[in-house]
């Protein structure tokens, strides 16, 4: 199981590495965490603010974003960075953007007719909506779980071999399957009955599968968009260890409604707020109010808004 | 959980500079453009069928007006139908009018019947029937909408007719008539009518009957005073779809209503012979004439005008069915 | 039916009674609302018990298995039906991949453009035309212009044309029905749009598209007046079979327009009529294996 171990700031990354985390506690810190759940600290909340993160590897930056439907704004001027291996939340009331702003980092959006994203968004240092990039390379290289576990109507193998025969992988595809499950820790509930329809499993199962499924890709960053909302707390508190076995090779970017959530399970997090454009017109548009180490966001927020959030004296 | 091998992506992240992007498509997708391109093709086969359709109708129609002793002027306006003689005697007429004054005498009688029945199922249907009774109906007249023309028009011809003469008189009531083929007629197209308007009287929003209720209106008035007037986009539209199903009802007249255009005009005695324009096609079409003939070229000038007269009927509803929807 | 009172209710309910006339009046409008609606479905029975008293005692295995004779007795309608089951195996070919084709591209990947709207309103509008136009058009094209004559290919393209826009709009809600989650799953796995359409909307659209499927083709056999008109005979004393695409062809609902149209009243009355049930067994047999996919499919959702 995953190891919380309190430590000095990172300077590197190595693949390898043992689970090495700096945790944040929280002042939020949840009472409902299941039996399965992390070893909280609660010590690092003053450490957590000043370590020099930013030398870890930036995988997303963002420069001034912003997204309209039409002629409506849903998100105006973000900047911010995504960095390697690490797992980024986004929180904020409904209708501040953070899914919109989610969509962006594989290109989602360009699947909505009439959605527009303006400024800067890198991968790697690369311009992600550059003319030569593929939306379909770059859905592939960035997964995403959605919202309602949403498995293909079929067999969990057929699940989880649809992404390597459609990128045609030169890969065992029972390995691929495997594997994937494994890491999904979903393998031992489903070894024995592969062929059965990915519809037959519950709910958290399905959320599961679905996570394995977006391995099968080989993916660098994982995108998830509310993923436990559809959940019951027990299947919450799997999908929440798994993330952070995840953490270890993956980039995760999450987005929830749950504050909690954001503090057990990120190690950075961003909030959003929800404005209204004008008096007489209650469509709202999102914006960014900082971006910090989940401690740091949760102890200490250096904006009103945020510790009224997270007080929980709005949204 | 942890033997399992790190994925390779993380690694194979490019140093930067290189000349193709990151993210650009690994392999060119000519197949899928090309399948996307057939795709396309498939839906294009519709408007290539209208294209096809119009074309056709109207260079053979034109064709007929290209032989000599054939005016057009005279298929407009003239009041007899008698085309299978040779152009050149004096026998030749060439005058719709006719056909049409018989395909509308039998689309009147048929609406006669059809809007009064149609209207008060939809009425029953939409504001006094039990959802069970409504789930039962509705299936119903879906089958009977699906009943092959030409098991209506041996209907018509087999028992409406005897029942017509029985009822009114053998010497009054011709083996062929306008009126057993119009009553059955009538009958096909009642589903049209029901279905289409029942769907426009149920989707009248609830607030407004309610209000109605409210003010202590009893059923039948909210049903006549609030909830028909509302619906009446689609109840035209309705009306207007059904005209149009039966101008080109060709079975049920075919084989009921006689192969005899009207003599005089207007001809509006219900119990009398006629000859409906889709009656002349398929009646013409059964001597297997040569192309290039008076009779072949007629064919496609009556289906010319045939069509003509249900596109426009058709686009009309169309119209309007889609402004009533936009309504709510 | 327009009873009114009921005594037995206690005093205090009366003065939220209706008036007496009023109540009448409600009843009345009720009970004629529902005989008009009954009008229509006394016809359909009428009709059915019709057909069956004049067409039951002429069925029999003979007339399946006979061609069709001078003499009423032996008539059978062998070509008739070998004509329909042929026509029915051409169209549901051609209909199948073309129909779902379309409907696939427009469900899934046209644009919103005038050219889009323009194919919307054009198959809206091709679904109102009366069907002997599309007779007309395989007369001077399929028949003439293409040189197919009068034969199997000319009516099974005939009627191909005369369904597609009823095939396209049911396919079109099948796909409309698969939910939207679906196809981001596979998209989020670096599938294209064509490899989510082909393999995960198309499998899921499947049932519903061949229940939508085997009405229209119900409907295709059922249509005389296109077939007529594009060149099907009357009579014929051979069998059809969808690999004789160029020999001539007849088909059931051709055959009972000809029994009908018979002086004679034993083919008028007894033989079309033994035709007609024929005719609407295939119908109803048709129907009920749409009806059972339908329900099959609920099931496994």
């Amino acid at each position: 199981m995953d190891q919380r171990i309190t430590s000095e700031p990172l300077t590197t990354a190595p693949s390898t590495a043992q689970p090495i985390r700096i945790d944040a506690g929280s002042s939020a810190t949840p009472s409902t965490s299941a039996a399965s759940g992390p070893v909280w600290s609660q010590d690092s909340a003053g450490s957590g603010s000043d370590r020099p993160g930013a030398s870890k590897g930036v995988v997303f930056g963002a420069n001034d974003v912003s997204v309209h439907y039409g002629s409506a704004p849903a998100l105006v001027n973000v900047t911010l960075d995504i960095r390697e291996r690490e797992i980024t939340a986004f929180i904020g009331p409904s209708g501040c953007g953070k899914s919109t702003f989610l969509r962006c980092f594989n290109r989602t959006n360009d699947l909505i007719p009439g959605a527009k994203v303006s400024g800067r968004i890198d991968y790697h240092a690369q311009n992600l909506y550059a003319k030569d990039v593929d939306a379909v390379e770059v859905r592939r290289r960035i997964g995403m779980v959605f919202q309602k576990p949403n498995p293909f109507p079929k067999s969990i193998y057929d699940n989880l071999t649809f992404g390597p025969k459609v990128n045609r992988m030169k890969v065992d595809f029972d390995e691929v399957v495997e594997t994937s499950l494994r890491r999904a820790a979903l393998w031992d509930e489903v070894k024995g009955k592969l062929k059965q329809n990915a519809y037959s499993l519950s709910g958290g199962q399905q959320q599961r599968l679905c996570i394995a499924r977006a391995l099968t890709v080989d993916p660098e960053v994982i995108l998830m968009d509310e993923p436990c909302s559809a959940l019951d707390p027990i299947a919450t508190a799997h999908i929440e260890d798994l993330m952070r076995e995840l953490e270890h090779d993956y980039t995760i970017v999450i987005v929830t409604h749950n504050m909690q959530q954001a503090a057990r399970v990120s190690d950075r997090t961003a909030f959003f707020t929800a404005e209204i454009e004008s008096e007489d017109d209650d469509r709202r548009f999102g914006r960014l109010v900082e971006i910090g180490d989940t401690s740091k966001i949760f102890s200490n927020p250096t904006d009103k808004r945020t510790e009224d959030y997270i007080s929980g004296r709005f949204g | 959980m942890s033997t399992v091998a790190t994925p390779s992506a993380v690694g194979s992240v490019p140093p930067e500079g290189s000349g193709k992007h990151i993210l650009a498509a690994p392999r060119p997708r000519y197949g899928e453009k090309v399948v996307l391109g057939l795709l396309w093709l498939c839906a294009a086969i519709s408007v290539v069928t209208t294209v096809g359709i119009i074309v056709v109708l109207f260079t053979e129609a034109v064709a007929l007006f290209g032989i000599p002793g054939v005016s057009i002027v005279e298929f407009f306006t003239d009041t007899a139908w008698r085309p299978f003689t040779d152009p050149g005697s004096d026998n030749f007429r060439i005058g719709v009018l006719p056909l049409l004054n018989s395909t509308l005498l039998v689309t009147a009688i048929a609406l006669a019947i059809a809007i009064p029945l149609g209207l008060a199922t939809a009425i029953y249907l939409s504001e006094y029937a039990r959802p069970r009774v409504r789930r039962t109906v509705k299936p119903f007249l879906e089958l009977l909408a699906g009943v092959p023309t030409v098991v209506l028009g041996y209907f018509a011809l087999t028992f409406m007719t005897p029942l017509l003469r029985s009822l009114f008189g053998i010497e009054r009531v011709p083996i062929f008539n306008a009126m057993s083929a119009g009553i059955v007629v009538g009958i096909l197209v009642v589903p049209t009518i029901a279905s289409i308007s029942e769907d426009s009287m149920s989707a009248v929003p609830r607030a407004l009957r309610e209000g109605a209720y409210g003010l202590g209106s009893a059923r039948r008035h909210v049903a006549l005073k609030i909830v028909f007037p509302a619906a009446l986009s689609g109840i035209v539209a309705s009306i207007i779809l059904a005209f149009g199903r039966a101008v080109g009802e060709t079975l049920i007249v075919s084989l009921a209503a006689g192969n005899l255009p009207p003599a005089e005009l207007p001809a509006t005695n219900p119990f009398q012979q006629v000859q409906t324009m889709t009656a002349y096609i398929t009646q013409a079409v059964g001597g297997e004439s040569a192309r290039g003939s008076v009779t072949f070229q007629s064919i496609f000038a009556v289906g010319a005008l045939l069509f003509v007269l249900t596109f426009l009927v058709n686009l009309i509803a169309l119209r309007i069915v889609r402004r009533f929807r936009e309504e709510y | 039916m327009v009873s009114t009172s009921t005594p037995t209710r206690e005093r205090v309910d009366q003065s939220f009674r209706a008036p007496v006339g009023d109540t009448i009046r409600e009843r009345f409008t009720q009970f004629v609302l529902l005989i008009a609606t009954c009008v229509a479905l006394v016809v359909l029975v009428t009709l059915l018990v019709d057909i069956v008293r004049d067409g039951a005692s002429g069925l029999s295995l003979n007339f399946l298995t006979q061609y069709t004779s001078r003499i009423a007795a032996n008539s059978g309608i062998r070509a008739g039906l070998t004509g329909t089951l042929s026509l029915m195996f051409l169209v549901a070919l051609l209909t199948f991949p073309l129909g779902v084709g379309a409907a696939l591209y427009l469900e899934e990947f046209a644009p919103r453009n005038l050219w889009t709207r323009l194919l919307e309103t054009n198959i809206n509008n091709l679904a109102g035309v009366p069907s002997i136009v599309y007779g007309l058009l395989g007369l001077s094209v399929f028949v003439y212009v293409l040189g197919f004559g009068r034969s199997l290919i000319t009516g099974a393209l005939t009627l191909t044309l005369l369904v597609l826009p009823v095939v396209i709009v049911a396919s079109r809600e099948a796909f409309r029905a698969v939910p939207r989650e679906i196809r981001d799953g596979g998209l989020a796995l670096g599938a294209t749009p064509l490899q989510v359409a082909v393999r995960q909307t198309l499998p899921a659209a499947v049932p519903s598209i061949l229940t939508g499927m085997i009405l229209s083709l119900s409907r295709a056999i059922g249509e005389t007046a296109p077939i007529l008109v594009a060149g099907a005979v009357f009579s014929r004393r051979a069998d059809n079979a969808p690999w004789h695409l160029s020999e001539s062809y007849t088909a059931i609902p051709i055959q009972i327009f000809d029994f009908v149209k018979r002086p004679q009243e034993e083919f008028q009355i007894g033989v079309a009529s033994a035709a007609i049930i024929v005719l609407m067994a295939l119908l109803l047999v048709m129907n009920s294996a749409a009806i059972i996919i339908r329900n099959r499919y609920a099931r496994n959702r």
